[in-house]
């Protein structure tokens, strides 16, 4: 297959929906490298790509004018470097950063490993709080294992620790 | 201790011991933190960068796990050559010696351990130990973590785990490295099947010196991408359990079949490999570390018997430009040094 837009082999083929129709391109590495958003280099090193991928999903967000009332770094700074400004980002930008956090972490949401036992004496909530992260992943094992017997336990169990935190 | 103590030595991920250490280089641990109270890197002013180096540079050189050993290097004032020495031993990252203002790198537990300070997070703990022990790795870095922790109060939520300044991290902040040495798949042209069998975990397969660099010397470095949402446990046992076995699995298999089927093929090559770097009078890293690459196949293939496999690994790792130019005590430039490596790769190859 050709390039459409000149004569080199079509290696790039995109599939793009617009007004509810089907668009196809069929293009060379050069000709698809001028197409906005497409990128532009086939062997990207991983963390260009975890960036440019950051980059693209925090797209998102519309409202572009919260800041960090800590740092003072707003959703368009993120957008630049896909570095965040301190720890306080994360409960400030909650909203937009879960989706690209599912995109990233193969859907997960939430801490399942290590817990620091200093942290300001927070050490037992946390833990609890970690359990139910647990139980919910356990949840969503079960509920797609068909096992809806343990998936009623766990969802007791959940409401239950729930209720505790 | 000091950091022209080390071209002496192999440094750990090249010692060539632990298990599995014919195809197994070295396996290594990161966790990202960062220090509760300053903010990250990025919106840290200069002042408060240095006052965190400092804080931290102190903690880490009071902890029980460090000792007479334990050294610190101010990378904002060390020399390039000191700084390039230390990302040729796997101590420090490239974007860590290049980048500008305080910072540096504390190394202990004889290169085990290194932790760098205000790379991209206020802490990168770095584990580095020869062959399969990721287990071992675990256990070290873990009790390194914790005795950081009794002193620093890192930045941590319940829901999202250690927070880190990019959150690709976030959530454990651990990066599994496993250094993996493949020349039988790479001459066979199944080096593929590492790319197909890392993809079904989610793993990244990378070169020599980690992200956005090439496999020299047939080194594929295998790391996990994600970090949130699974224990460290879980996140090593992949590794461990699934997708090194296999590949070391395919690599012995490879091997087998050249030695078999193709063992004149194998040896024209192991041996071309040898009789370049015994002769060469001019030579690049890159070409000497893809003929070391065949001897070392050679040697653990036992085609080559009168050479020892040690006196390979270290060349893979003395021949390269800061620690060729450490050792000979000169700064050299294009084809002096390419002729200083060529003559110190002679004259280490005759010394039997």
């Amino acid at each position: 297959m050709k390039c459409e837009k000149c004569n080199r082999t079509a290696t790039v083929h995109l599939t793009e929906i617009r007004a509810g129709k089907k668009i196809e391109k069929h293009l060379c590495e050069q000709c698809a490298g001028q197409i906005e958003g497409y990128p532009p280099k086939a062997h990207a090193p991983i963390n260009e790509l975890l960036t440019n991928f950051v980059l693209a999903h925090s797209g998102m967000a519309k409202d572009e004018e919260g800041t960090c009332p800590q740092c003072g770094l707003s959703w368009s700074d993120f957008r630049k470097t896909g570095l965040l400004g301190c720890e306080h980002d994360y409960a400030a930008f909650d909203k937009d950063l879960t989706p690209l956090l599912q995109r990233a972490h193969d859907g997960a949401t939430h801490h399942l490993g290590k817990v620091p036992t200093r942290r300001g004496g927070t050490t037992v909530p946390v833990k609890r709080q970690l359990d139910l992260n647990r139980l919910r992943k356990e949840l969503t094992r079960a509920v797609e294992a068909e096992d809806y017997e343990k998936a009623a336990k766990l969802r007791d169990q959940i409401r239950e620790a729930e209720s505790q935190v | 201790m000091k950091l022209s103590d080390l071209t002496s030595q192999a440094g750990e991920w090249l010692r060539g011991s632990g298990p599995m250490s014919e195809i197994v280089i070295s396996s290594r641990i990161r966790l990202a933190r960062n220090v509760a109270g300053f903010p990250f890197l990025t919106r840290c002013s200069k002042s408060a960068r240095k006052s965190l180096e400092e804080k931290i540079r102190d903690t880490i050189l009071d902890s029980k796990f460090s000792s007479s050993k334990t050294f610190y290097v101010d990378l904002e004032t060390a020399p390039e050559i000191d700084r390039q020495l230390l990302v040729e031993r796997h101590l420090i990252s490239r974007p860590h010696k290049d980048a500008a203002g305080a910072r540096g790198v504390a190394v202990g537990e004889n290169e085990t351990l290194a932790i760098m300070v205000n790379e991209e997070d206020h802490l990168r703990i770095q584990v580095l130990r020869s062959g399969l022990q990721l287990e071992e790795a675990w256990e070290q870095i873990n009790a390194v973590d914790d005795q950081l922790e009794s002193s620093l109060d890192f930045a941590f939520s319940p829901r999202f785990g250690y927070l880190t300044a990019c959150p690709t991290n976030v959530g454990t902040g651990i990066r599994v490295s496993v250094m993996l040495h493949l020349p039988a798949l790479k001459l066979t042209s199944e080096i593929e099947k590492v790319f197909r069998a890392a993809k079904e975990l989610r793993l990244a397969v990378r070169g020599l010196y980690g992200e956005g660099t090439e496999a020299t010397g047939d080194f594929y470095q295998i790391s996990n991408q994600s970090t949130l949402g699974k224990s460290e446990e879980e996140i090593i046992g992949d590794f461990k359990h699934v997708v090194i076995p296999k590949i070391i699995d395919y690599e012995h298999h490879a091997r087998r079949a050249l030695l078999s089927e193709q063992p004149l093929a194998l040896d024209n090559k192991v041996w071309r490999a040898l009789g370049l770097l015994r002769s060469a009078r001019l030579i690049e890293t890159e070409e000497t570390l893809t003929a070391l690459s065949h001897v070392r196949l050679g040697v653990n293939l036992k085609r080559v018997k009168d050479l020892d496999i040690n006196k390979v690994n270290e060349l893979f790792l003395l021949t390269q430009e800061a620690h060729l130019q450490k050792i000979l005590g000169k700064k050299l430039e294009g084809t002096a040094r390419q002729a200083a490596r060529a003559e110190f790769i002679r004259h280490r190859l005759s010394a039997n």
